[in-house]
């Protein structure tokens, strides 16, 4: 971020270095149920992003002092492996993989009904094997999948995305050099059916009006990400189903 | 043997409930919303689970495909002894939470810190939940009629939420299991399932459980689980009448 350099970022057609237009998602691909031994878990691949996430509980909350009487608190650990990135990571939790953490379990418990389970917590563990730019939000996004498949109840999914300035444009969905090189990054994570906000972080500038393109963008994109989500569910009951229609 | 049961056969093709997601709108009708069901901001009832809508003569349910069991009420559930207190077992009844056995709720005349005698660690039980309150701490009872240690048999668990398919409409499910393959069989509210008899029986009788929990979604499962039973006979010990 705000490292400036002459990698030219856009080219003349508007066109960015994977081919996409401003507007446009990379691929994405979210598989239900991965985990034979977690109660619920999901696996998503989002460009270059591969994450895991396995979901266990409502369960009692340990150590004692932690229980709330009057709802389960959600635990997410966001880990990234030690091969996720171009250089080693040091292994274990860092600065950044705390307050990431921090932030995706307040965003999960804004959907979960925790008010139905006191005194119990909720892990959800995220593993990034393969890091790429928007990991907290393909994390999230594989997260409530990951939820609705253990029986957890949910006031509503939460699906996440990203926007940001690159060259002076403002895209959707950084890649990592856009997000290393470009200007500013947005993570957001909405209720789709609501249009809530349960998570908003920017690193880096934005005017006034490139936060309502880039804001806009995204929740243009809301719809269309939920879509992936929803339909990596409900395959996983036709497989079950013997095949039967 | 057939007689007992409702026979309507040629139902071959599965037919599948309707599926929900979380957040989902359901449309109730005339009828009033139930488990798994919730209000949103504009007052309209949407699906809490990702599962199946059911329908009966006055109330809608969300029926979620996977889930914990909670704990409710006069609920018959089967626990296993984890801990001993002097004066209390502490049961695991495969809920978010442990719950606790009193010797006074236990049909034996117990000296406090005498417990281990009447059941030890390990021991399974079919239990009643006497009460519950609001931060879901249990209190279960052997008091009963039906209710006691179980002693010897296997264990096996389904996911709660397939409970009410694996007894059926009224027990016809259950009772067909163990009539056909004369096991004997308790079904916990918690999803645990205690079975004995002759162990090749109870093998088909699991056989014919894993059938149900993996296909509980779909409709016209009594007569599959029939056509399994009908196609084991041959193996089943005790079938001579």
């Amino acid at each position: 971020m705000g490292t400036q350099s002459d990698i030219k970022l856009i080219d003349e057609n508007g066109l960015r270095l994977d081919g996409r237009s401003a507007g446009d998602l990379r691929p994405i691909r979210i598989e239900a149920g991965v985990l034979e031994r977690a109660d619920g878990s999901a696996m998503i691949e989002w460009g270059g992003n591969k994450i895991v996430v396995a979901v266990y509980g409502p369960r009692e909350a340990y150590p004692k002092h932690n229980q709330d009487i009057n709802r389960a608190i959600v635990k997410a650990r966001y880990n990234m492996a030690a091969f996720s990135v171009d250089e080693r990571k040091r292994p274990g939790p860092d600065r950044r993989s705390i307050e990431i953490s921090k932030v995706l379990s307040e965003a999960l418990s804004a959907a979960i009904m925790v008010e139905q389970f006191p005194r119990a917590q909720i892990d959800v563990f995220i593993e990034v094997l393969q890091a790429d730019a928007g990991t907290r939000i393909a994390g999230l996004t594989a997260s409530s999948v990951a939820i609705a498949d253990a029986g957890i109840p949910m006031r509503d999914f939460v699906t996440g995305c990203t926007a940001g300035k690159v060259d002076g444009k403002v895209v959707l969905d950084l890649s990592k050099e856009e997000d290393n090189f470009g200007q500013a990054d947005l993570p957001v994570a909405v209720l789709p059916k609501s249009g809530k906000i349960v998570l908003m972080q920017m690193d880096g500038d934005l005017s006034v009006e490139e936060f309502d393109t880039a804001t806009s963008m995204i929740m243009n994109a809301i719809p269309r990400i939920n879509e992936i989500q929803r339909n990596a569910l409900s395959s996983r009951v036709k497989v079950e189903g013997g095949g039967g229609e | 043997m057939s007689s007992l049961f409702p026979v309507n056969v040629g139902e071959e093709i599965m037919k599948t409930r309707e599926v929900v997601l979380p957040g989902d709108e359901v449309s109730l009708g005339d009828l009033k919303a139930r488990n798994g069901l919730y209000k949103n901001g504009e007052s309209k009832f949407c699906s809490a689970y990702f599962g199946t809508i059911q329908r009966s003569d006055q109330f809608v349910d969300v029926v979620p495909f996977w889930g914990t069991y909670m704990p409710r009420r006069g609920d018959r559930v089967i626990g296993k002894v984890i801990e001993i207190g002097p004066s209390m077992w502490i049961v695991d009844i495969n809920a978010p939470y442990t719950s606790l056995l009193h010797m006074n709720d236990a049909p034996w005349r117990i000296n406090p810190g005498d417990l281990k005698r009447y059941m030890n660690t390990g021991d399974y039980m079919i239990a009643k939940v006497l009460s519950l309150n609001e931060i879901k701490e249990s209190w279960l009872t052997l008091k009963d009629v039906g209710l006691r240690k179980l002693e010897g048999g296997t264990i096996v668990s389904i996911q709660a939420p397939k409970v009410p398919r694996i007894i059926g409409k009224n027990g016809t499910m259950v009772n067909m299991i163990k009539d056909m393959t004369f096991t004997r069989i308790i079904v916990g509210q918690n999803g645990l399932i205690w079975l004995d008899g002759t162990p090749g029986n109870v093998i088909i009788a699991i056989e014919a459980i894993e059938l149900v929990k993996n296909e509980a979604h779909t409709i016209g499962l009594t007569d599959r689980v029939k056509a399994l039973l009908e196609s084991k006979k041959g193996e089943i010990v005790g079938n001579a009448e």
